[in-house]
């Protein structure tokens, strides 16, 4: 167990559903140690959990890394889920809301891209991909109650 | 028992060989009081000097192989079951992986004392290089103990998953005609698939008109979660209930909408006693203070 507030970089394997529930996990003790709040982290492992699934489903397994990051003004998390998979051959479709190749409802990649503040996928036909997500801690002014 | 140390063309690994042969009645009487034997074989003495000899006779038969740093020796396949046994015992009361290892290490001192006994000059080379051979033995013995303990824990795991699944998604008759189900943890597909099951059993046992999913214990609903839940309530319907999703906490509502899911297809309610009262409600039941008669709604 780590400190909170003291949040170092790790490699999860992806290669099983237990491996997914483990990457839920790890990505909510960071969240919380780097002080996202309760909503924010909630958002956070839903999109790790939709990113994970991809890269094991999809890209027949690979792994995340997880960055704890820091840009002197507020603190926030990357996370990279990288597979060697078959890569998407058409992006812009992929990334459409209720498009799926599968039996999904077509909203993993779509809707995690709403839930973090950065997104970009570098994938390419039969070589893998890589989905990147970075979210940052919420600075909510102190004093605006009611909002 | 005389080794033959001047014997070049006896390798060190039949001197240990024959040594265990010889010395068997020994060692197991040294061996049998260790931790390791005490411990597991509590009641009877005997039965603990049997095993040990038993493990003795399996080291001499890897030692005559010659492959004493192999862990798949078929020297080894008599004592895995006993072996696998005992470890169970061990960690059954409470001692780790890495405890138990130390135990099997605790066997070394009593066989190389005696075998250190056997030479007339201890320190001279071919006793050095027979104690290294027992010494690279039990090592591996460590290694093949270890073994049997970490699949017996695969096991145990693997076990309790199987338990998990069922013992987590119980479906509980709320009133006549209403079941609920409190789902608690990760709902992967295995699980949700004993859940419909179970629910949809309940809904045809008990005549329920009215199903309640409560997901106060659910930490993550992602695209797949929902999927499995409109699945269910969808699957209820066709059997005639009607199924309300409660428990979804803000959070969790947020996140929801954001990703794009569209629960507007489900009957939703802040929590499992609304829920209850949406469904007594609809069965034209009143639940009201016996005195105040003030409705809870
Ligand atoms: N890592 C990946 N490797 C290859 N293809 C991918 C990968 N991630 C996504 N895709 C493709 O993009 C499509 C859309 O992904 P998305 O996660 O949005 O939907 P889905 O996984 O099919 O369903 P769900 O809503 O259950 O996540 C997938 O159906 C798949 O074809
Ligand atoms: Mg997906």
């Amino acid at each position: 167990m780590q400190p909170s507030g003291q949040v170092s970089a790790t490699s999860l394997p992806i290669g099983s559903d237990a491996d997914l529930a483990w990457v839920r996990q790890h990505v909510r003790q960071c969240a919380a140690g780097l002080g996202f709040g309760l909503v924010q982290q909630t958002k956070l492992v839903t999109a790790a959990s939709e990113l994970a699934r991809n890269t094991l489903v999809h890209g027949g397994g690979g792994r995340v890394e997880i960055t704890p990051l820091d840009n002197g003004r507020s603190r926030g998390l990357r996370m990279s889920f990288i597979d060697e998979g078959p890569g998407i051959r058409d992006l812009e479709l992929a990334m459409t809301d209720g498009y799926t190749s599968g039996g999904g409802l077509g909203l993993g990649l779509s809707g995690a891209k709403r839930l973090v503040h950065e997104f970009s996928v570098d994938t390419e036909p039969g070589r893998g991909t890589t989905v990147t997500a970075v979210a940052w801690v919420a600075q909510v002014p102190a004093s605006r109650p009611g909002v | 028992m005389t080794v033959p140390e001047q014997d070049a063309a006896v390798s060190a690994p039949q001197v240990v060989s024959s040594f265990l042969e010889q010395r068997k009645e020994q060692i197991a009487q040294r061996w049998a009081d260790t931790p390791l034997f005490r411990s597991v074989f509590t009641v009877s003495r005997d039965e603990a000097v049997e095993a040990c000899k038993a493990v003795v006779e399996a080291l001499s038969e890897v030692a005559v192989s010659g492959r004493l740093e192999d862990v798949g020796s078929p020297g080894f396949a008599p004592v895995r079951d006993q072996l696998g046994r005992m470890t169970q015992t061990r960690a059954r009361t409470g001692s780790t992986a890495s405890q138990i290892a130390d135990e099997v290490a605790g066997l070394r001192v009593p066989v190389v004392d005696l075998l250190r006994e056997e030479f007339t000059d201890p320190t001279a080379p071919p006793a050095q290089e027979a104690v290294l051979a027992l010494t690279m033995l039990l090592g591996t013995l460590r290694l093949v103990v270890m073994e049997t303990a970490l699949d017996a824990n695969a096991e145990l795991i693997e076990r309790q998953r199987q338990q998990l699944l069922e013992v987590a998604t119980p479906v509980i008759k709320l009133w006549e005609g209403t079941v609920a189900v409190p789902l608690i943890g990760t709902l992967d597909s295995a699980r949700s698939q004993v859940v419909m099951e179970s629910l949809l059993e309940a809904i045809v046992d008990q005549r329920a008109r009215y199903a309640i999913l409560d997901i106060t214990g659910v930490p993550t609903v992602d695209s797949l979660v929902a999927q499995h839940l409109m699945k269910t309530v969808a699957a209820a319907r066709l059997m005639g209930a009607e199924c309300i999703v409660s428990g979804i906490r803000p959070a969790i509502a947020q996140t929801i909408v954001q990703l794009g899911i569209d629960l507007g297809s489900v009957l939703t309610r802040s929590s499992l006693s609304d829920a209850l009262a949406y469904a007594l409600g609809k069965q034209g039941i009143e639940v009201s203070r016996a005195h105040a008669n003030e409705s809870i709604r």
